[in-house]
């Protein structure tokens, strides 16, 4: 007897581990017969999840935690035992901002902190001009592009909230909106920052794994009492997904994995861009310049499809930061136990733990204080410390 | 007489628009303005400044509108999601028929639910009338193939029209299949025989 299942994603390629698991047949071998959703908007997956429509969702870890604190929406308690990736996004601008923040450098434009530090100049100088503000995209007021965005700039002296305009788009719409200069610069996960920059009409600046080397994104989620209700579908899942992650991960299966991702239904790109993200080898520069990066997205190596409650810890301290939470400690629980390692643990006994390269704070930030899952009060004291 | 309401239309499908703003007016909201183009949606929405927006479900705009309820400078009012944590009846439906709904703080909640309940209605009238234009245009489509099919068989074996589709139907009725599909048959089959 197969369990049914429905199941949102997103088109994008960090959906990869619940593509894979599912077309693969590895759901299947786990007696689930799971129907994949494609959706628009990531408002769409949370309604759908929340009110049971959907079983589980490819979900931005930070709408999870939101919803589980009753933020923005209703409140939904969601937990998450696998996670779908680490890192993936990248900060790409538009050639003429590029080429601003170059001139106004004083260092290494692949050093964050040089060209958060020429873009607080460039705004200046736009200031005295009397300049309408720079605009930059991201996906959604709770997502890792709008903290990715908001780190880079507030570690160069930028006020995200005062000195430029944050705006909500779809990611379809970013690159449009980059080459008709609706949009300065944007924040997004791939493939559309490969889209822009093989339209000539971007450089990538960043890679978000550069600002924070250790950032989760998207998490296979569900809601809290349908994991309670039903253990052993979320053992099959996490086991389903596991297997998904590795075949994904071993170099030998990419062009079958690029294959089933870009399959009619799912992510309908050309397999080149999905390779190009999976491999780390990311075009930066309409020239064609590649920069080669060993942690651009990681699936599941390294330990990234382990839940970790730092990492949500992190995201409720960006929320705080930005002035979407009060800071309590009860929210501060309820936003840690989204994450939950002991499941993905019952599921698969003991795993590996991530090797000793990866940051001892567990966040890896290239400025401020090293983070503290325990101490958010005393951490965001120490951001807003003039460094 | 309770203040006049201001509702914003999101919806990339004029047709469906139209049907939804006949039955507000109906239901007595004269200020009705659709929008369907993606640019400047928030600014359009903060410059309209309405009471209510509803958008459709398939609208990948839906995450701006979202932004609206961030603490933000530029916010005019605080615009809320409509729904409570008691009403999940209320979502399910409008989720069902593909439209999702946000007003803004204070307005009566009885009112809204009426607003909402005609908007569910006439997106479920939509996607029936939506379903019955398939409809026809399939059955269309498929007397096109049967007359293709009559004329061949009429030619080919010197029948009458209405000879030609007997046999047309008792073969249908023969193999179980539909007329059309019989028709679609001896037509590919002929072009093959060309």
């Amino acid at each position: 007897m197969s369990t049914r299942l429905r199941i949102g994603f997103i088109p994008l390629v960090d959906a990869a581990a619940l593509i894979v698991a599912v077309d693969k047949g590895f759901c299947a071998a786990e007696g689930l017969d799971v129907e994949l959703v494609r959706e628009i908007s990531w408002a769409n997956v949370r309604d759908k999840l929340n009110i049971g429509m959907f079983d589980a969702a490819h979900i931005l870890a930070p709408i999870a935690i939101a919803s589980s604190l009753g933020i923005g929406h209703v409140k939904v308690p969601i937990v998450s035992a696998f996670g779908l990736g680490i890192n993936g996004n990248a900060i790409t601008v538009s050639p003429d901002l590029y080429a601003a923040i170059k001139a106004a450098a004083d260092g290494d434009l692949l050093d964050p902190l040089v060209t958060a530090r020429a873009l607080a100049r460039v705004i200046a100088e736009r200031k005295q001009k009397a300049l309408e503000p720079l605009t930059f995209g991201m996906t959604f007021p709770f997502s890792t592009h709008n903290y990715d965005l908001r780190f880079w700039m507030a570690a160069g002296g930028v006020d995200p909230d005062e000195d430029v305009r944050l705006v909500v788009l779809p990611p379809p719409f970013m690159v449009d909106s980059l080459a008709n200069k609706h949009l300065d610069g944007f924040c997004v996960g791939a493939p559309w920052n490969s889209v822009a920059i093989d339209l000539g009409i971007g450089h990538v600046l960043h890679f978000t794994s550069e600002l924070l080397q250790r950032v989760a994104e998207k998490l296979l989620a569900v809601r809290a009492p349908w994991a309670a209700e039903n253990p052993d579908v979320m053992m099959a899942l996490v086991r389903a997904h596991a297997r998904a992650a590795d075949y994904i991960e071993d170099l030998g299966n990419r062009d079958e994995v690029a294959a089933l991702l870009t399959a009619p239904g799912r992510i309908e790109v050309t397999p080149e861009l999905i390779l190009r993200t999976l491999d780390g080898r990311m075009r930066v520069a309409p020239d064609g310049t590649v920069r080669p990066s060993d942690r651009y997205l990681l699936v599941g190596r390294d330990g990234a499809a382990r839940p970790d409650p730092v990492q949500a810890a992190w995201f409720y301290a960006q929320m705080v930061r930005w002035g979407q939470a009060p800071l309590s400690n009860d929210l501060l629980a309820a936003a840690k136990a989204v994450f939950r390692p002991d499941l993905y643990d019952a599921a698969l006994g003991p795993t590996a733990p991530p090797p000793v390269s990866e940051p001892a704070d567990g966040i890896g930030a290239f400025t401020g204080p090293a983070f503290d899952p325990d101490d958010i009060a005393g951490y965001l004291a120490a951001c807003r410390r003039p460094g | 007489m309770e203040s006049p309401l201001k509702i914003v239309i999101v919806d990339e499908s004029p047709v469906r628009a139209a049907i939804l703003k006949d039955g507000l007016r109906e239901a007595g909201v004269s200020q009705v303005i659709h929008l369907e183009a993606t640019t400047n949606l928030l600014a359009r929405v903060y410059e309209i400044d309405p009471d209510v927006i509803l958008i459709d479900l398939e609208n990948p705009s839906r995450d701006m509108l979202e932004q609206m309820f961030q603490v933000s400078r530029i916010v005019k009012r605080p615009v809320a999601m409509f729904v409570d944590q008691s009403d999940t009846a209320s979502i399910q439906a409008s989720v069902d028929a593909g439209v999702s709904a946000y007003i803004v703080d204070g307005l009566k909640k009885e009112r809204m639910k009426h607003i909402l309940d005609l908007c569910i209605s006439r997106f479920n009238a939509f996607s029936k009338l939506q379903s019955e234009l398939d409809r026809a245009k399939t059955a269309l489509d498929d007397r096109k193939v049967i007359d293709r099919a009559k004329g061949i068989l009429m030619k080919a074996k010197s029948l009458t029209e209405e000879q030609a589709y007997v046999m047309l139907r008792s073969a249908a009725m023969n193999e179980k299949k539909k007329i059309a599909e019989i028709a679609q048959s001896v037509i590919t089959a002929s072009e093959m025989l060309k």
